[in-house]
Formats: structure tokens, C-alpha cells, sequence
């Protein structure tokens, strides 16, 4: 029974580290008032990234801040696109999340032989204390540095300031596009560190399937912690324990139909929403291009 | 005036268009400095535009700007501020989630180690400032939950946080109390004594003279003259501004009052933190009479308001219109018992900004035969009626029936909002603030509205911050206070000074 229950919390802590590291990525940058939706492709292509380099390198370390670089590369499209030719944010990001996937498949085919996936890489991310993936603690590393950074420090209430009212902001001195930038960037290093998650950590290597919707369901987790760093962790560990849920009562033998069991996330958004209140605490300015000049 | 040629700033040849719009042809402005300049023109005359490339929100089309003799290139907020200007602007610009301390360190935030904020330092320096300027203002407020009149305030301190030697004040009086404004002229005073340069922006003729040494007034994009505050009477300013000659005070026929139409009853609302605002209110309007309600702001007005209309609930007491209650249900109910509402922020509550005029002007009709059927909208209808009223409310452009209403001027917006509700002709029109930071030749046009509607037997109640609207367009005067109407007097027998009195406290226990 013990063994059960550390075994769960082994692997919701691992599920859940793909998501904190893409869902704290998703609050940073509507918090500065730029929907990211393109993060579901930037976790994949920061999956493929993280793999192959892997594989290459033969160093996790290298890989992993690789899958970084890669993810904020397509996170820096996004940002051209919709800060500064204030192009629709939604649309860019579903683009995104096409161009993803399909960058990350089709780099595959080049490098290893026509296949859509990987090799394994020969070594992953290290487990410590009995079990625990370091993703899962270096995602709350970042969680806990971004939540100090928003309400602690200046860059933070600038931040917030340039998602609520970024003409405020403008006529105070701060740079919108610049504070939007940077946080599309670094979104989308969270994303590409999510997407290395799951391929160095998780499982050992890419395959077109690997990231299949988490990024969107880092992006409900968003929404449901309520543009918090905190609340997005929190969430996020709900959607790794249903997972883990998922794989612990699923298998051979288990009494429950899998695809049952593979909805049990998502029912369990829609529950917890209706169950708690559902006041909508959006960023006034999120997904409203900033052009100066205009009344 | 002072004979030296220091000027504080120099805008030279100053051109800007909006597409094909020239919002400011070539204008000239020379602010000597330790002076406070007056900048006098209409809405949508520029000087809201000119200012705003003062402080490189905009960047001017042609011309050139100097500070303190020295030429700037200013392409940001950020080198304004560093060059010591400092603007507090007509439309807040609060960030409404946030505390007043949040607001007021933005951009120039008080930090110790790796950039944390040092709220008790800031807490200090809002509470120095606040003391010196008397501006009683509560640091971890938010924005959110206090009145338009402290938000005022939270700006104007913003601006003093920063040091500004040049400030700039856009229609900085506009929902202040008269014993507040003369303070803020004291302050203004003061600040000009300690080396400082102020440019005010406001229509108020009478705070020009009260105020200011020089004025510039500019029309239609154009420069039109600047003159010596001192050399030059209301009236001239006021022609000056407008191109023609204007009237200042309203004409008005003798009230024809009839029987009692709307009445309030111990009414008790609460705000928005839940403490009572309203505290057993009683009221009652006759037909045929604009009732004012003059009051400082935060004393209940809002909640009044929007109990009312049905924005917020009531806790108990009765609101009866026609003799059927009203309070409790949906502002749906409210509008089908012939209650119309001018609101006070027509932003907020009164356009929807990227709806084009037609669609405005339909907003609380569209269900109505002849605008819809079956749930579709009838457009020829819509586009007809919509051009009938822009001409005849006079809404400039003329042509502006396709165009979104954020483009318009906010005197051409409330025009829009006064001919939606007037033609909506309810029996009980409520106006709130309707000529907040309007231009004499529009609150000229507001307050005929309303006393046409007076004179069509319809009852109006007028509930404004400005006393001065409160007398010169009231029959009777409603004074608010803490909640509760301390007085009702006669509109021929109130003084400035009596109400003054009463909507600070004056008259709560002991005259009445």
C-alpha cells in the first residue's frame, strides 16, 4: 500500500513537470498580455530538440538546454509576429503549433533515416531523493523564482502593469514591447524545457505522439490557476495525479475501460471549475495588440 | 509676468495627423518657466494631442520641441520623464487591479536588494506626500475600489512622486469638489513658487483666471492666439475658443411641476467591499423638475446610481417608479419603466467603443419592432434612424454613422449617448456627471437637453460633482452626504457656501 502510494506521487510528480515548466510559460507571457497558444509546438519541437541532442551529445544537460533554446527560437516568431506586426495572436499561434510538430518531424526524417522517432538517448535526467524526477524540481524551482519575480520585484509589477493597462505602463516609462518580448521569449524556453521533460525524463526518446496535448492542458491549467505562478502549479499537479491515475489504474486487468480512464483529466477540469468559483481573472490587455497612439 | 525669456518649454511649428485627420496644424507653444500656462480649446481642438507629443506618447509630424532651451527629440514617456515632465492624464491612466502604491512606483520603483520592492519605503513616501499635498490618500487601496475623485488624486501624486519640474495637468479639475480645486490651485501655487513649471488643460474659464498666468488657445488644430490671463475677461476666452460668441450660463423657463413620479424610501446599498454606502436614503422627484444632487464624491452617488438602474442590489428601502418598485431586478426592468441613464463614465457604462455610432445609437432599442424581427436587424432602419438623430443632436463628423465610437471626441460621444436615452423618452432621465470633461459649447448643448426634457413634463435627476452645474441647472438641490440627503433646498434660495457646508458634514446634526 506505501509502495503504492510513493509510486504515485513518483509519477504524478513526473507528469506534472512537463506541465509546470509549459503552464508557468503560459502565465508569464499572458501576463504580459500576449496569448500564447502556439505552446503545445514549442513543447514538441523543445521534445525533438531535446532528443536528438541528446542522442548526439550523449550529455542530458546540453539537450535539455538545447530544447530551451529551441523553444524560445519559435517563441521569438511568435513575438515578431504579434508585438511587433501585431499580428492575431491566435492565429499565430495555432501556425506555430503546426510548424512545431511538423519542424519536429520532419528533422527527425533527416536525421534518422526516414523514422519519426528517435533513438533513445543514451543517458537521461537524473531521479534524486528515491524516485523524484529533477525536472519535476528544477519546474518548481522556476515556478517558485517566477512567482518572487512577479510580486516581489519591479520587473514583476511591470510585468502585470503591461498585461492590465499597457498604456499606463507606456506613459510611466516602460517599454511594453520590450517586457512582451522577453516574456514570449522566455515562455517559450519554458515550453521547450517542458518538451525536454518528456522526452529526457519521461520517456527516453521523440515520437510524433509524445507531447499530444499537453500543452494545451498546460494552457487550461493557466486558466484554471488563474494566471498565477502558484495556482498553475497547483493545477498542474491535478492534471500530473490524473495521469498518474490514468497509468496506475490502467494496464492489463484493470476493470475500467482506458478510454474512460484517459478522460479523467479533463472531467476533472470541468468539475473543479463549476466547483469553485469561475470569476474570470484574465489580464485586461491579454490578446490586445499595443500600438501607441491610438484613444 | 515675469520679464525673462527662460522658457521652460518650446514647441515650434507642431504638425500631426491621424491619416488624413490634421489634429494640429503648425501650433506654437512658449511655457516661460515658473509659470502656470493655461491651454484653452474644445474637444478634439488638439490640445489633449499637442500635450501627449509633449510627452512622446505620440511623435509629432513636423516641428520641434525644446526643453529648457535645449532641443529633444522625444520618442518615448521615458525621456520625457527624465527630462523632468511629468503628465497627469484626462482618462486615468491606473493600472486597476493594482494598490495606489503599486500605481504610483510604476516605472520608478523603490527597490532594495535584486529589484524587490520596498513597500515600506513607498508606503513613507506616499504618506509624505499625501500629508504635504493634503490628498489623504490610503497606500494599499486598490484602484479598483476607490472613486473616480482619489483615483484623481493617486494620479496627481503619481506625478509629484516623480519630481516633475514640468507637469502637465489634462482637465486635472474635472471631478473635483470646489473646495478641493481650490486647494489643488493653492498646490499649484506652491509648486510654482518652488521652481516649478505647470501647464493646465482645462475648459473651466474660471479656474484660468483663478490660476493661470498665460493661456493659449488653440481651435480646431490651429493656433489661435496666447494671451496674459490677467488682460482678458471669461467671456473673451471663451469666444476665443469656440470661434464665436458664447453664453455662459444656462436660460431656463419657470419649472412646471406636477405630481410626484419616482421615489426612494430608506434605501440602504452597499458598495463594492460591502460596507453600507447608502445608508436609509429618502427621495422623491416631481414631474417637470431637474432634482440635483450635489455631494463630494464617495459620499453614495455611485451606489445610489446603480441601484437605481439596477447595477448593484439594494439592501433594503423602496425605489418606486409610477408606483411599481423597482428595486431588486434587472436593468432591463429599470429601462421598461421608463428610467434612462446618462452614465457617468461613457466609456465604461454608456458606448461600446468599437460598435460603430449606428450601432450605439440602437444599444437599449434593438429589440424593438422596426430595429429588429425575428432576431434579425433591420440595417436600412437602423442606418436611417441613427443619421436622423447624428443630425439632429448636431454629432460632428457628420458622416460618422459607420465609424466606431472610440474615434470620436468625448463631447461627440456623450452627444451620442444623450440622443440614444432623450429619444428613448423616458419619464425619468438620470444624468450623472454628463458634462465631465466637456467643452463649454458641448455643456451648452447638455444642459439644454436637460432642461428640455424638464420642459416636456419629464422629471431629470442630475447628480454631478460640479456644484456649479448642480446650481445653474437644478429646480431643486439634493445635498448628499455620508449616505444620506442631509437638505433639500430651492434652487433660487441656495448659495455656494450653505451647500459647501452641508456636503462637507456642516448640516448633519445641527441645521436640519
Amino acid at each position: 500500500m506505501l509502495n503504492t502510494i510513493s509510486l504515485g506521487i513518483v509519477i504524478t510528480l513526473m507528469y506534472s513537470a512537463p506541465l509546470i515548466f509549459a503552464g508557468i510559460g503560459g502565465v508569464l507571457t499572458e501576463r504580459s498580455g500576449v496569448i500564447n497558444i502556439g505552446i503545445e509546438g514549442m513543447m514538441a519541437f523543445g521534445a525533438f530538440v531535446g532528443a536528438a541532442v541528446g542522442y548526439y551529445s550523449q550529455n542530458p544537460w546540453i539537450a535539455f538546454l538545447a530544447a530551451g533554446c529551441a523553444g524560445g527560437s519559435l517563441a521569438l516568431i511568435h513575438a515578431i509576429a504579434c508585438i511587433s506586426f501585431r499580428a492575431n495572436q491566435t492565429i499565430s499561434g495555432v501556425a506555430l503549433n503546426f510548424m512545431g510538430s511538423g519542424l519536429a518531424v520532419f528533422m527527425s526524417r533527416m536525421l534518422f533515416n526516414g523514422a519519426t522517432m528517435t533513438i533513445p538517448v543514451p543517458k537521461k535526467l537524473p531521479k534524486v531523493l528515491g524516485g523524484i524526477e529533477f525536472t519535476f524540481i528544477m519546474a518548481i524551482i522556476a515556478a517558485a523564482l517566477l512567482w518572487f519575480i512577479m510580486y516581489k520585484t519591479k520587473w514583476g509589477l511591470r510585468l502585470i502593469a503591461v498585461g492590465e493597462h499597457p498604456a499606463a505602463a507606456d506613459t510611466l516609462g516602460v517599454n511594453v514591447y520590450y517586457v512582451r518580448y522577453i516574456s514570449v521569449i522566455i515562455s517559450g524556453i519554458l515550453a521547450g524545457f517542458g518538451g525536454a521533460s518528456l522526452t529526457l525524463s519521461v520517456v527516453s526518446n521523440f515520437t510524433p505522439t509524445v507531447v499530444s496535448g499537453q500543452g494545451f492542458i498546460a494552457l487550461a491549467a493557466v486558466i484554471f490557476g488563474k494566471w498565477t505562478p502558484h495556482g498553475c502549479v497547483a493545477s498542474c499537479l491535478l492534471f500530473g495525479f490524473a495521469q498518474a491515475l490514468v497509468v496506475m489504474l490502467g494496464g492489463e486487468g484493470s476493470i475500467i475501460p482506458s478510454q474512460i480512464l484517459a478522460m479523467l483529466p479533463y472531467v476533472l477540469t470541468i468539475l473543479m471549475l463549476v466547483i469553485f468559483d469561475g470569476r474570470s481573472t484574465a489580464p485586461k490587455a491579454s490578446g490586445v495588440p499595443y500600438l501607441k497612439g491610438v484613444r | 509676468m515675469k520679464d525673462n525669456t527662460v522658457y521652460a518649454v518650446q514647441m515650434k511649428g507642431i504638425s500631426k495627423y491621424f491619416g488624413d485627420f490634421c489634429a494640429l496644424n503648425k501650433v506654437d507653444l512658449n511655457i516661460k518657466k515658473g509659470s502656470i500656462h493655461a491651454l484653452l480649446g474644445e474637444n478634439g481642438a488638439g490640445k489633449s494631442t499637442l500635450m501627449n507629443i509633449l510627452y512622446g506618447l505620440y511623435q509629432a509630424d513636423e516641428g520641434e520641441i525644446f526643453i529648457n532651451g535645449e532641443k529633444v527629440n522625444m520618442k518615448n514617456p521615458g525621456m520625457a520623464i527624465s527630462k523632468g515632465i511629468g503628465m497627469v492624464h484626462q482618462h486615468f491612466m491606473l493600472v486597476e487591479p493594482f494598490t495606489v502604491a503599486q500605481n504610483m512606483i510604476l516605472g520608478n520603483e523603490i527597490t532594495g536588494y535584486a529589484g524587490i520592492i520596498d513597500y515600506n519605503k513607498v508606503r513613507e513616501k506616499i504618506k509624505e506626500l499625501s500629508d504635504k499635498y493634503k490628498l489623504y490618500i490610503n497606500p494599499d487601496e486598490k484602484i479598483e475600489d476607490i472613486s473616480v475623485g482619489m483615483q484623481q488624486r493617486v494620479e496627481i501624486l503619481k506625478a509629484l512622486f516623480r519630481g516633475a519640474d514640468i507637469l502637465i495637468l489634462d482637465e486635472p479639475t474635472a471631478v473635483l469638489t470646489p473646495q478641493e480645486i481650490s486647494e489643488l490651485i493653492e498646490i499649484m501655487h506652491k509648486l510654482v513658487e518652488s521652481g516649478k513649471t505647470i501647464i493646465i488643460i482645462t475648459h473651466k474659464l474660471s479656474e484660468i483666471k483663478q490660476s493661470s498666468d498665460t493661456c493659449t488657445i488653440v481651435r480646431r488644430g490651429n493656433y489661435i492666439d496666447t494671451v496674459n490671463v490677467s488682460d482678458v475677461d471669461e467671456t473673451e476666452l471663451a469666444s476665443m475658443m469656440v470661434g464665436r460668441s458664447v453664453d455662459l450660463h444656462c436660460h431656463k423657463k419657470e419649472a412646471q411641476v406636477g405630481e410626484e413620479i419616482f421615489k426612494i424610501e430608506n434605501l440602504v446599498v452597499k458598495d463594492s467591499r460591502g460596507i453600507e454606502a447608502v445608508k436609509g436614503l429618502n427621495l422623491s422627484i416631481k414631474k417637470g423638475e431637474i432634482l440635483g444632487i450635489a455631494g463630494i464624491d464617495g459620499n453614495g452617488q455611485k451606489e445610489l446610481v446603480e441601484a437605481i438602474t439596477n447595477m448593484t442590489h439594494t439592501e433594503s428601502g423602496k425605489i418606486i417608479m409610477n408606483g411599481i418598485e423597482i428595486q431588486n431586478k434587472t436593468p432591463l426592468d429599470t429601462l421598461n419603466n421608463k428610467i434612462c441613464t446618462i452614465p457617468e463614465d461613457r466609456h465604461k457604462h454608456g458606448l461600446v467603443l468599437d460598435f460603430t455610432v449606428e450601432e450605439n445609437m440602437v444599444l437599449n432599442g434593438y429589440k424593438k419592432e422596426n430595429f429588429s424581427k425575428n432576431g434579425v436587424l433591420n440595417l436600412k432602419y437602423i442606418k436611417d434612424y441613427a443619421a436622423g438623430l447624428i443630425e439632429k443632436f448636431d454629432i460632428r463628423p457628420s458622416s460618422c454613422g459607420k465609424i466606431k465610437a472610440r474615434s470620436l471626441s468625448g463631447g461627440n460621444q456623450q452627444k451620442v449617448i444623450i440622443a440614444r436615452e432623450v429619444t428613448n423618452n423616458p419619464d425619468l432621465l438620470i444624468a450623472v456627471q454628463p458634462t465631465r470633461g466637456l467643452d463649454v459649447g458641448a455643456i451648452e448643448f447638455v444642459h439644454s437637453a436637460l432642461i428640455e426634457q424638464r420642459d416636456n413634463g419629464k422629471a431629470v435627476l442630475l447628480v454631478s460633482l460640479e456644484l456649479d452645474e448642480v446650481m445653474d441647472v437644478s429646480d431643486r438641490i439634493a445635498v448628499i452626504y455620508d449616505g444620506q440627503i442631509v437638505d433639500i433646498l430651492d434652487a433660487k434660495d441656495a448659495d455656494e457656501n450653505k451647500i459647501g457646508l452641508l456636503m462637507a458634514g456642516g448640516g448633519k446634526d445641527g441645521k436640519k
